[in-house]
């Protein structure tokens, strides 16, 4: 990374409030490292009620091996399914948590 | 809970009186399952539309089923019964090209008579991508590897009377010395009985039980096979020359895959006849070893075209017994149905259409089902997507229950959108296996959004027959001349010849349109001849792709034409429907805004008690019904001079970003934050004859119908238009200088 970011609690803020939709140039950059992150381990949400409720899940990165499946890891709200993700990342990529005024 | 139950049928629709079969396999070999009809109104239960709606109509086939577990033979392969001109052979010489494309630990047989007692002999790339030969239970095999994607000439032989063995492989281009000609000798026994029972099979070897195993990847050009043993420099020489007089004595085969281009044949040149049967649809059309770059289009040069590539995970067929099958009764209305199959796990829905009564339409309206992209879409992997995949959605991925049970079973193929496990794009789609996403709650849009138009033409309760593309692809024009209008779906991407020319006709001759979609009219593909429910599709040149055909290989096999883009054959959709695909982002939904050429009195029907000056702020797919896939009105791609462009989205975030092909060289300007090209064009024009277009130019338009119970403007606006579209008072081509804005 030749230009590197900082852990600005700014973006994690903005994130939160929209974790969908219009972005500054900054936060999109971090997004765009956070959404391309190796599929091995990466997260996503599996569909458990058609009336719409997600557990978190992880891809292992290998065609046909089952996913990580974190049945307690429920959500009936995409918005606060997309902060948990992202507060995981924030912590992989920086080495913190997120601020915990907004955890 | 996951399925247990997998199903397909013979045919994608069916009339009154005709028969469909359904194939179905207990995945967990559980004895039996019930099975009943349903009509499908509504095939998503989200949370703000009416919910999952099936009806369940008496059929013949309710009931209980005895169950069995088919298998899915996956990969492609090529096969002949070969008489006694293969079971006679003792001495051999085989030879081929070819272009390995993944390397392996398990073998990968390029071309087998095996028998597994004892007999035959088989040619492989083995471990460490070494060359190998096995006659009689022995090896012989090359030190050197090899390389991927690279030509070079394989070759054995075997004198029966000495027992002597030879092997080879040259490389047609050699890299400095890298990869330089090998071969090996050996002694085997004398005497063997090298053709066993005569049954050859090429890029796979038989188990005696039938079964194929050991699949290659890669591609075979000109395969060669003599009753003789020829040295290296004779074997060079039968690759180009099979028919010459100094093999005519001994030549058991000559195939030449140039030949019979979209069948599923491979035809022998030799006097023998060997044709094999190509089983699971390799791809044809390849460019061969001798690929000169002079020639771009197989037709005009075949002789540069005489590979075969085959791959461990080729699919075209599942080749399932039929467990049951249905007679369309006469008074069935017309619509999207489904086999329920229900056992120990979730139901399965087994879905296909239902239309009128041949040449007795049930009502002025058709819906064509975009089948196509239904196909293309197929059993789409979400798992097996690349690390970028969730940048292109601009959210988390979603998965459903069907994506696990897809996971755990390779054998049930993957997309129009996948890979091979070699690289190479999968560039053949088939409906003759389960298509598991094709069904109520899974997250193919193009399927289950289609769903909203259904609830709502009930709701509405407006009169519609159903059709499908292959249907149109078939029957051509005459199929809608029985209708005035004709409705697509959410997202008609995938269009053959067939059906452009019909449609196109249909317009110029009266018929009016509504493409409630995005991104359609977008891909030329070809529907096989001989197998009703395979398409080939070459993703070439231009547009955002998931994987880039070969160069040299953008002519489709099935047919012969140029594939890719439509607009790269100079139809881009502008042409046809008035607007073509500019954008596309996955993250939110946007609104349209109405235009001051909302206000020409031309499109005053569109309105009609629609206030509104934002139109559809709102939907189940991201919030807006502009999203997704969006298109643009454009003069220059073709957009007819007299269209009104109605209304257009806007506020699009940087995720809507242009397609490729708008983007000659990269730059920063793609999003819709600053990229002008980045709306949908609400589009409305005449055509000669009193018919007329109208283009919604999204994807996500129709997931805005069942807003607040469809009563919204969307679903007023598009009302509106199929009244005034099946009302038969022609619509009154303009003068050049009508257009008021």
């Amino acid at each position: 990374m030749a230009f590197p970011i900082t852990p600005d609690p700014d973006l994690a803020a903005e994130f939160k409030k929209t974790p969908l939709g219009h972005h500054s140039p900054q936060l999109q950059r971090l997004l765009r490292i956070f959404r391309t992150l190796p599929t091995a381990g990466k997260h996503a949400l599996l569909r458990i009620d058609h009336r719409r409720a997600w557990v978190l899940v992880q891809f292992n990165g290998r065609k046909g091996e089952p996913l990580t499946v974190h049945r307690d890891r429920v959500f009936t709200d995409w918005n606060e399914a997309e902060w948990a993700v992202f507060k995981l990342r924030w912590q992989a990529y920086f080495g913190e948590a997120v601020p915990e005024a907004l955890g | 809970m996951t399925r247990t139950l997998a199903g397909y049928t013979d045919r994608i629709s069916a009339c009154p009186g005709e028969t469909i079969a359904f194939k179905v396999s207990a995945e967990d070999g559980s004895p039996s399952y019930r099975a009943s009809l349903v009509r499908l109104h509504c095939v998503d239960s989200h949370r703000d539309g009416p919910g999952l709606e099936e009806e369940t109509i008496p059929s013949a086939f309710d009931g209980e089923h005895p169950a069995r577990r088919q298998p899915i033979r996956i990969g492609s392969r090529a096969t002949v019964e070969g008489g006694g001109a293969v079971s006679g052979l003792g001495s051999f010489s085989i030879a081929m090209m070819i272009w390995p494309t993944l390397e392996k630990e398990a073998p990968q047989v390029l071309f087998s008579t095996l028998d597994g007692a004892g007999g035959g002999f088989a040619l492989a790339v083995g471990a460490g991508n070494r060359l190998s030969l096995s006659i009689g239970g022995q090896d012989l095999a090359l030190d050197r590897p090899l390389l991927t994607r690279e030509w070079a000439l394989v070759a054995a032989s075997y004198d029966a009377a000495t027992g002597e063995a030879a092997l080879h492989a040259v490389p047609a281009n050699v890299h400095a010395g890298f990869s330089p000609p090998q071969s090996r000798m050996a002694k085997f026994g004398r005497k063997l009985p090298t053709g066993a029972a005569g049954l050859i099979s090429v890029a796979a070897r038989l188990e005696p039980d039938g079964r194929p195993v050991e699949h290659y990847n890669g591609k075979i050009d000109s395969p060669r096979l003599l009753s003789r043993a020829l040295p290296l420099e004779a074997l060079r020489r039968l690759i180009v020359e099979p028919l010459a007089a100094q093999f005519a004595a001994d030549l058991v085969a000559a195939w030449d895959f140039s030949e019979d281009m979209g069948s599923e044949r491979a035809i022998d040149l030799s006097p023998n006849r060997l044709d094999c049967r190509l089983v699971n649809m390799p791809s044809r059309a390849a460019k061969g070893w001798n690929w000169s770059g002079g020639f771009q289009d197989w037709k005009t040069a075949p002789q540069e075209y005489g590979a075969i590539h085959f791959h461990e995970d080729d699919l075209s067929d599942c080749a399932w017994e039929t467990d049951f099958t249905f007679t369309v009764p006469k008074n069935l209305p017309s619509g999207c149905y489904a086999a329920k199959l229900e056992g120990q796990g979730d139901p399965e829905h087994v879905v296909f259409f239902v239309r009128a009564p041949r040449g007795k339409p049930g009502a002025r309206a058709v819906f064509l089902a975009s089948t196509a992209t239904y196909i293309a879409y197929g059993n789409y992997r979400v798992m097996n997507r690349s690390n970028l995949y969730e940048m292109y959605l601009g959210q988390l991925p979603e998965l459903v229950e069907s994506d696990l049970f897809l996971n755990t079973r390779p054998e049930y193929g993957d997309s129009l959108y996948a890979t091979h496990n070699d690289g190479s794009g999968m560039a053949i789609g088939t409906r003759l296996r389960p298509t598991v996403n094709m069904r109520p709650n899974t997250t193919l849009s193009a399927f289950n959004d289609d769903g909203w138009i259904f609830s709502w033409l009930k709701a509405m309760r407006l009169d519609a027959d159903f059709i499908t593309d292959e249907d149109l692809h078939h029957e051509g024009l005459g199929l809608l001349s029985d209708y005035s209008l004709v409705i697509t779906g959410n997202h008609p991407e995938y269009i053959s010849t067939q059906m452009w020319d019909a449609l196109d006709a249909f317009l110029t001759r009266g018929g009016r349109l509504m493409y409630l979609g995005g991104n359609g009219f977008f891909w030329r593909v070809a529907f096989h001849d001989d197998v009703p429910g395979v398409m080939e599709l070459r993703r070439a040149e231009d547009g955002s792709r998931p994987w880039e055909a070969e160069p040299g290989e953008y002519y489709m096999a099935f047919n012969g034409e140029y594939g890719g883009l439509w607009r790269r054959v100079g139809r881009p959709p502008q042409g046809l429907v008035g607007v073509g695909f500019t954008a596309s982002g996955f993250d939110i939904s946007s609104f349209y805004r109405r235009t001051e050429q909302s206000a020409d009195p031309r499109a005053a029907f569109i309105f009609d008690g629609v206030g509104d000056e934002i139109i559809g702020d709102f939907g189940l797919a991201g919030g807006g019904a502009a999203g997704q896939e969006i298109d643009r009105y454009d003069r220059a791609l073709g957009s007819p001079p007299h269209a009104l462009v109605v209304a257009r989205s806007e506020d699009h975030t940087e995720e809507m970003m242009i397609g490729k092909e708008d983007m000659p060289a990269a730059n920063y300007i793609i999003g819709g934050t600053e990229n002008p090209l980045v709306h949908a064009d609400m589009t409305f024009f005449e055509t000669p004859n009193g018919g007329a277009v109208f283009s919604t130019g999204s994807i996500t338009w129709a997931a805005g119908l069942p807003w607040n119970g469809f009563d919204n403007s969307v679903s007023r606006i598009t009302r509106n238009v199929f009244e005034r579209f099946v009302d038969p008072k022609p619509f009154v081509y303009p003068a050049s200088r009508e257009r008021t804005a």
